[in-house]
């Protein structure tokens, strides 16, 4: 087992390191960062000694390497646009950005794994079909679209809920965040909403293809059997043995919350990560860009590692060896 | 010819399910529109001469002030809804089709490969994937826009605009593809007939092209399905966002977002209208997907 | 005590309602052990499934009576239905490995059973449970009741799997292919306890099979069923030693014994291939003997041994090597059958893997004829051996290709070797070779589907011989297929290697099968060779004290059953 968690260990660390090199070529290829620095009115002498102090005509492997370094200590660079330190940046964003992919992972969750497991033992009930046919359109349909919809009935025709920004926030330590007041969770519902709603249909799929495959399997047809009854047959043997695919799923998946909050929070206008990744595009900062990267990267490769450990945690046989 | 509809599956499966014919009278519509689009529509968005502002802002023609010709009315600029949508819905789809293609090109000749050859080939192209799929979809697509901004010089940019698009969706896609591919192959790989054919002496890529891939064909053609409707959703979020195709040459997205400044003035057919066939177009699609699925999966009816 | 009557079961289907059994009466009385035997869609899954109540949907019970003692089965409320089911019904399933759930230990699994019939406290509960444990010869029982399924081996797992079954005290317990996954040995203990639950606790069991061999050790009546009827009831000893009904007779004459050789196997004419041979097939005939120029050839293996890897689990110890093969020699004499076997994980397919060179061995040097044998590393695609040593493979549904017509596939080998280089005449000669292997004409525009197990395996052994080879690798023919489809594919192979002088290669775990077809024999055990010989000799006068192990286990009926019917 623990060789199990090595491995993954090392997986994760490899990911990484091409995720930094990837952000890490950004910075070095594409466009000149001394002349985004400097402006026209520099002459040529002083760029080339700004270049050799900032080591840019090292070679590449050092460069990488002090790249990786400052980055380890919380060193992210200058961004371009605004001449303000990356990390400052990225990090006033941050609670934003989080505090919306978790209520959304949240909904999804809660209406989804009981969605699925509705669908999946009642397959042919209406309610079932009136389920699908839902989610297929909510696949389907742009996440933009789901927030401009909501906007419109609750924000333009009800006027119940404001349509764009954060509404009323709390600092907490350095953490700004929309939890504690009423107005801080009324404009967060309806973006949640719109960025739960993709990731409902895709878990509720899930966990109704997986549970469908566990029912047809040898141990529920023996437990039925013996008799074992209906209720304890669906949750203790069905349930348990569908969540243990659907966890890895779902932790890929917040992954992809956290990146498709880029859309959500361009249509609410919410001040999140997304946002200022969607205008570094727009004036090609790199320095916010590749680091945007790498922040991804990095919540991706944590939430993986806590699934790994959780699978390890649920399955036993990750936990103990095989018979001899 | 009753006898040969009853006897292939598929097509029974597909007569008697009437989401699925639905699904694909939808498609096709849309599709032959967007196809014959410079012969049916009215205007030609991108012919600047083609329309006029005092055509501007006309409703549908159920409401009131609404002018014939113009059947689901005008934008701000004064062109024909309808036209703008049949132009609209073939760069979406041209996009999402040549996306997808090149995905499932590269995606399932490197899953195919991987799982033959196994070993470091292997190993590599895994690797790569993994960490593809540390970054969701949309930020490789958004990635590789903003790459290709800072690499080309403006003038080119805009004409490459659809290729580069093209480009970043399908290295968003690929690697679902290469992954199906190689599960797949795997499990070919443990049947006797192909020991039989490597035992036999015959040529690798005979044996992967000629005996394996008719085989493998079944789940590629249902992420195919999907893949076309998320590559279509992905290039409408892009011009959404502002990133994908401009105003003068517009896809659905675009005109999304154009008529989203009309959300709170009342002009709601410039903002809905192309919606409504945006998600019809990817409803249709994902409903095909879902066939298909079915009829591979007998387990799942 | 448990009484079917008239039992019929459609499925409904986009042709109709198909009639999957009808007309099945049957009786079980107390303690007795009644076998349903019969080949593979005959249906006797279907009523096992029946009279517990789970046929698969959309299935449904059509017709007829089932009665245990007093209560109608058929009449029983779904909820009623389902408090029988562990408590006076029990099944049990042919794999254990996957007929308990992973996530739970074999504790909390006999608890929760024990304690949905009856009311008891989980101690109690838990006590039975061990002692239940012990009884079914799982030593260590209360500590390794806390285990998880894995952490058995296949028999133990398909005792927890009858300790299962048991705890609830039922009184018929219905077994579909209960030991058809095991081993020689383990079944034979499997079958055994069910024996003595039989006896001691008084338990019916309905034993479904497809073995004849099961059925003639344990069962004390036997139905016999075919296509969803039953055919013949009665006494073991009597149903299959002097059977009435024609079927059963040929089923009968089908079975391999283990006790002499048969020159040939008895098949009714409409059955039997040779019997069935045209004109058509003498052009390949002909074509083949042409190729035939050369004198049958040997195969001889020296030292060969083959080693893997295993796969590491643990950060601090490197990973163990395991040895398939250790320092094995044999020789194939020309013209001959040699018959491997041995039972799972002995290594006769790596063997096979080896030998046509899917396999680079650790050690060794094989000759095939007068010539060096490479090794897969060594042996390119060109080389002769890869026309000259073909195989038959043992799933018929996977050694063809599903998406090529079989005239494809019987094309391949001869544009691939060279052998004829006009589609016409490879067309010609396909249709010939098909007779040869008892097909119609027809079935060159066909595709595998289309075909039962026992003709895609004559299709495979057509593609194997058309490649004109001088040696041929069997490896397990037949497992897969019935009884009365394994005859006739054995006899076809005998005339095939008598016609064309082939030398064979015959792997099989099947003793019976082995003694009807090998001229010389080798005994495989854990990558050793236990014992060769000739193979009348070895079956007489076993040496090793594992061959004889291996004859002694094997399920077989006592000739002393049949009343001439050699």
């Amino acid at each position: 087992m623990a060789y199990f968690i090595l491995k993954r260990l090392i997986q994760s660390l490899f990911v990484m390191l091409a995720v930094a090199f990837l952000a890490f070529s950004l910075f070095r290829f594409v466009g000149d960062p001394i002349t985004q620095m400097t402006g026209v009115e520099t002459s040529v002498a002083d760029q080339e000694r700004l270049r050799e102090e900032l080591g840019l005509n090292d070679p590449f492997v050092t460069q990488f390497a002090r790249f990786t370094g400052d980055m380890l200590q919380g060193d992210f660079g200058f961004s371009y646009r605004t001449r303000q330190p990356v990390a400052e940046m990225i990090a006033d964003r941050i609670p934003a950005t989080l505090e919306l992919g978790i209520v959304a992972l949240i909904i999804s969750l809660i209406v989804g794994i009981p969605a699925g497991v509705y669908t999946a033992l009642r397959p042919r009930g209406v309610v079932s079909q009136t389920i699908l046919m839902t989610t297929l359109i909510g696949v389907s349909v742009p996440t933009f679209v789901i927030g401009i919809m909501l906007i419109y009935l609750f924000g333009v025709q009800l006027g119940w809920l404001p349509t764009f920004g954060r509404g009323g926030t709390v600092q907490i330590g350095g953490w700004e965040s929309s939890f504690f007041t009423v107005d801080g969770w009324r404009a967060l519902i309806l973006p949640a909403i719109t960025l739960g709603v993709y990731q409902l249909t895709l878990t509720m799929r899930l966990v109704r293809a997986e549970m469908m495959e566990v029912m047809r399997s040898d141990y529920i047809r023996f437990a039925t059997a013996r008799g074992v009854p209906m209720r304890r047959l669906y949750f203790k043997h069905a349930l348990a043995n569908t969540m243990v695919p659907v966890i890895t799923i779902i932790g890929l998946q917040f992954g992809g919350v956290i990146a498709f909050s880029i859309v959500t929070e361009s249509v609410f206008q919410w001040p999140g990560m997304g946002l200022l990744f969607l205008e570094s595009i727009r004036f090609v900062d790199i320095p916010v860009m590749g680091v945007y990267l790498v922040v991804i990267a990095f919540f991706f490769v944590v939430v993986n590692l806590i699934v790994d450990m959780l699978y390890v945690a649920i399955d036993p046989r990750l936990r103990v060896k095989d018979a001899a | 010819m009753i006898a040969l509809l009853k006897r292939n599956e598929a097509l029974w499966l597909f007569i008697h399910s009437p989401a699925a014919i639905i699904a694909a009278l939808v498609a096709l519509a849309i599709i032959l529109g967007a196809a014959f689009a410079p012969w049916i529509a009215l205007v030609d968005p991108y012919d600047l001469s083609s329309f006029s502002l005092f055509d501007g802002l006309l409703p549908p023609v159920w409401e009131d002030g609404a002018n014939p010709k113009y059947l689901l009315g005008t934008d701000d600029q004064g062109r024909d809804m309808i036209s703008s949508i049949l132009y609209g819905a073939r760069l979406s789809l041209f996009i999402g089709l040549a996306a997808m293609t090149i995905a499932t090109v590269l995606g399932v000749s490197l899953g195919l490969a991987a799982g033959y050859y196994g070993g470091r080939f292997d190993a590599i192209v895994m690797r790569i994937a993994d960490v593809q799929l540390a970054l969701p979809a949309i930020l490789t697509a958004l990635l590789i826009d903003g790459i290709a901004r800072g690499l080309l010089p403006a003038d080119i940019q805009q004409e490459l605009r659809v290729w580069v698009l093209t480009l970043a969706i399908a290295l968003s896609l690929w690697v679902n593809f290469a992954r199906t591919a190689r599960a797949s192959t795997l499990v070919q790989m443990n049947k006797d007939y192909v020991q039989a054919a490597v035992m036999m002496g015959q040529r690798p890529i005979r044996i992967m092209f000629v005996h394996i891939f008719p085989n493998i064909l079944g789940p590629l053609l249902v992420i195919m399905t999907v893949d076309l409707a998320s590559a279509i959703l992905l290039e409408a979020t892009l011009s959404f966002l502002g990133i994908g195709l401009p105003a003068d040459s517009p896809s659905l997205g675009t005109l999304i977002r154009i008529g989203m400044q009309f959300l709170l003035s009342g002009e709601w057919w410039i903002l809905w209208i192309p919606t409504l066939f945006l998600v019809a177009l990817v409803v249709s699609i994902n409903v095909l997907g879902d066939f298909l699925r079915d009829v591979f999966n007998p387990r799942l009816r | 005590m448990l009484t079917i009557k008239d039992l019929a079961v459609k499925f409904p289907s986009r042709f109709g309602d198909v009639t999957a059994i009808e007309d099945v009466d049957l009786t079980i009385r107390p303690g007795e052990i009644h076998g349903l035997v019969g080949e593979s869609g005959a249906g006797k899954s279907t009523v096992g499934a029946a009279v517990i109540g789970l046929i698969s949907t959309p299935g449904y019970i059509a017709n007829g009576k089932i009665t245990l003692d007093d209560t109608d089965l058929r009449a029983l409320t779904p909820e009623q239905a389902h408090a029988v089911r562990g408590d006076r019904i029990s099944m049990i399933f042919q794999d254990p490995q996957t007929s308990l759930n992973p996530l739970m230990t074999v504790e909390e699994q006999l608890i929760e059973t024990i304690q949905t019939h009856s009311d008891v406290s989980t101690q109690d509960a838990h006590k039975r449970a061990v002692d239940l444990l012990e009884e079914i010869g799982i030593k260590d029982a209360a500590q390794r009741i806390k285990s998880y399924p894995h952490q058995f081996s296949g028999g133990m797992r398909q005792r927890v799997v009858i300790a299962l079954a048991l705890c609830t005290d039922p009184e018929l317990i219905i077994a579909d292919e209960p030991t058809t996954a095991l081993d020689v040995a383990v079944q034979q203990q499997v079958l055994d306890l069910l024996r003595e639950l039989a006896d001691r606790r008084n338990i019916a069991f309905l034993l479904i099979t497809h073995d004849i061999g099961v059925i003639a050790q344990i069962a004390d009546r036997v139905t016999v069923m075919r296509n969803g009827k039953a055919l013949e009831s009665g006494e073991t000893a009597q149903v299959l030693g002097r059977p009435q009904h024609p079927y059963t007779v040929a089923l009968m004459d089908a079975v391999p014994p283990l006790d002499r050789k048969i020159p040939r196997f008895r098949l009714p004419v409409e059955d039997d291939i040779a019997a069935q041979h045209t004109t058509r097939g003498t052009d390949a005939q002909n074509w083949l003997l042409e190729g035939e120029q050369t004198p049958p050839t040997g195969l001889t293996v020296q030292n060969l041994t083959m080693r893997f890897r295993g796969t590491r689990t643990s950060l601090w110890q490197k990973p163990d090597h395991f040895t398939a093969l250790d320092d094995i020699s044999f020789a194939v004499r020309p013209g001959t059958i040699m018959g491997l076997v041995g039972e799972s994980g002995s290594g006769k397919s790596t063997l096979a893997k080896v030998l046509t060179g899917l396999l680079n061995p650790s050690q060794g040097t094989m000759t095939l004829g007068d010539a060096p044998l490479p090794s897969a590393r060594q042996r390119s695609r060109h080389h002769p051996s890869r026309r000259l040593m073909q195989m038959v493979f043992q799933d018929p549904y996977s050694s063809l290709n599903s998406r090529h017509k079989i005239g494809t596939i019987l094309a391949e080998p001869l544009w691939l070797y060279g052998l004829v280089n006009d589609a016409g005449e490879r067309r010609a000669l396909a249709t010939s070779m098909l007779d040869l292997v008892g097909m119609p004409a027809d079935a060159l525009d066909k595709y595998p589907h289309q075909f039962s197990g026992g003709q895609r395996q004559r299709i495979a052994v057509a593609r194997a011989i058309l490649a004109r080879p001088k040696f041929l690798i069997c490896d397990e023919p037949t497992s897969a297929l019935d009884v009365s489809i394994q005859a006739q594919v054995l006899n076809l192979l005998k005339d095939l290697q008598a016609t064309f002088g082939l030398t064979i290669l015959f792997i099989t775990h099947n003793m019976s099968v082995a003694r009807q077809m090998a001229d010389d024999m080798i005994v495989l055990r854990n990558g050793r060779i236990e014992e060769t010989g000739a193979s009348e000799t070895l079956f007489t006068t076993p040496q090793a004290p594992y061959t004889q192990t291996l004859l002694d286990l094997t399920p077989a009926m006592p000739s002393t059953w049949a009343a001439s019917n050699a």
